[in-house]
């Protein structure tokens, strides 16, 4: 399944990457490739900003407004009720 | 499940003292299994944790390898099913009873977690390669480079599934591509669905109960129920399941790529059906049913995005903006429904 096209916010910095592959390993939507030693965006629009490749890139060539995307979280935080996922006193997701 | 508790009921205290091993057998027993179904439906989360620290399963030697994980139960019960008849270590993390991905998202299960308990629990002690396994889900929490310069342990992360571990573990620690995927495929969709009911229970009985009565006011008790009233109750319902278990079992088949236009489709293609059905009559009924049903199930099924495996908030952000055609389909719809009543 995919989700929408040209939206999410990955950004890789080529120049800085060292080629360590961190990337490709925690990636679960197989975003990342290593290519000539370095790494490379090859499936932009399957990220769901989850922020492992930011958080495990040793060099910082990775940036990424992690977040989780959930509708009912986004809405508890707009009414500013405690929560910033679906994740109340009682229920998580 | 669990043999030799700690006496102590602060897990800080339990976890400093690094003769406090105890022991995880992969059995399952009736509680194991009350506790999932409860889990399922979402009943009492946020309190289903077990106490954080070291845990051996089978006979671990200090070769043996360490793997961290959540303490929310259900996540170190299938972790230790899976993992019968091997002997290793678990390195149970205090993530205030979330599961590993959610609490990874919120920063539970970290780099500042997983080195205070590997020192807590003087992990190096009890093992002679300084190597820790972790779920793959747990990277959005833990950066790997900080807990080595912190503790000296290299990280390895493990599949995404549990079920994997075993292949992992002879495959010299090695994940394929498929172990390292995310997918969202049915069993797991309908998974998350009975906490989707759950949650839209409320919401969905005052609907029905809205639909059901208020004929009452125009048509009396007799008309107002058995002419009018026991097709809005049906339309309430039908609303429910198909935003909360219909909607995220046809997932892949709906189309359109958000969210919001899924559940719109859905939700337009029920109504259709209930004309058919003949639970709607009438034209403006019906074009009542395709618009309040569509926004409805389109809300629903939108809210599932906090489910499903490839959203990202960006996305979810972006879908949001259908909230105020939601509202205004949802309300000309009923409008539109309620032409029945008194018209």
């Amino acid at each position: 399944m995919r989700y929408l096209k040209n939206v999410v916010t990955l950004q890789l910095n080529e120049a800085v990457c060292i080629g360590c592959g961190r990337c490709v390993e925690v990636c679960p939507h197989a975003v990342f490739h290593i290519h000539n030693r370095r790494a490379a965006i090859v499936e932009r629009d399957a990220c769901m900003e989850c922020g492992a490749c930011a958080r495990n890139c040793p060099v910082d060539a990775v940036t990424v407004n992690a977040g989780v995307g959930c509708v009912t979280g986004l809405i508890n935080r707009a009414l500013g009720r405690k929560g910033d996922c679906c994740c109340t006193a009682d229920s998580c997701c | 499940m669990e043999s030799d508790r700690c006496c102590c009921k602060k897990s800080a205290d339990c976890g400093g003292s690094s003769q406090h091993v105890r022991t995880l057998s992969p059995e399952w027993d009736a509680s194991d299994f009350l506790g999932m179904i409860r889990m399922r439906f979402g009943f009492g989360r946020m309190s289903y944790g077990m106490e954080p620290g070291l845990y051996a399963m089978g006979s671990p030697t200090p070769e043996s390898p360490v793997l961290a994980t959540a303490n929310f139960k259900l996540t170190v019960d299938v972790l230790r099913r899976e993992l019968r008849g091997r002997d290793l270590w678990i390195l149970v993390l205090d993530t205030s009873n979330v599961n590993v991905w959610c609490a990874a998202g919120k920063g539970l299960f970290g780099t500042a977690e997983l080195t205070r308990r590997i020192e807590a629990t003087r992990l190096a002690e009890h093992v002679t390669r300084r190597r820790v396994i972790l779920p793959q889900l747990g990277a959005p929490g833990v950066a790997a480079h900080k807990v080595k310069s912190q503790t000296g342990f290299h990280v390895v992360y493990g599949p995404v599934r549990a079920k994997d571990i075993p292949e992992f573990l002879d495959n010299g620690q090695n994940a394929t591509r498929q172990m390292r995927r995310v997918a969202f495929p049915l069993r797991e969709r309908l998974e998350l669905t009975p906490i989707e009911l759950r949650q839209h229970f409320f919401a969905a009985l005052i609907l029905v109960l809205a639909l059901g009565l208020t004929p009452v006011i125009w048509r009396g008790w007799d008309q107002g129920l058995w002419n009018h009233g026991w097709r809005g109750a049906i339309a309430g319902v039908a609303c429910w399941l198909a935003g909360c278990l219909l909607g995220p079992a046809l997932l892949p088949w709906l189309p359109g790529c958000a969210f919001w236009v899924k559940g719109a489709f859905l939700g337009a293609a029920l109504a259709a059906g209930l004309a058919m059905a003949g639970v709607v009559q009438g034209l403006m009924p019906a074009l009542g049913a395709v618009l309040w049903l569509g926004a409805g199930v389109s809300f629903l099924l939108m809210n599932f995005t906090g489910c499903a495996t490839f959203t990202s908030q960006s996305g979810v952000k972006l879908e949001m903006k259908a909230i105020p055609a939601q509202i205004a389909a949802g309300i000309l719809g009923l409008v539109l429904w309620s032409t029945d009543w008194w018209l």
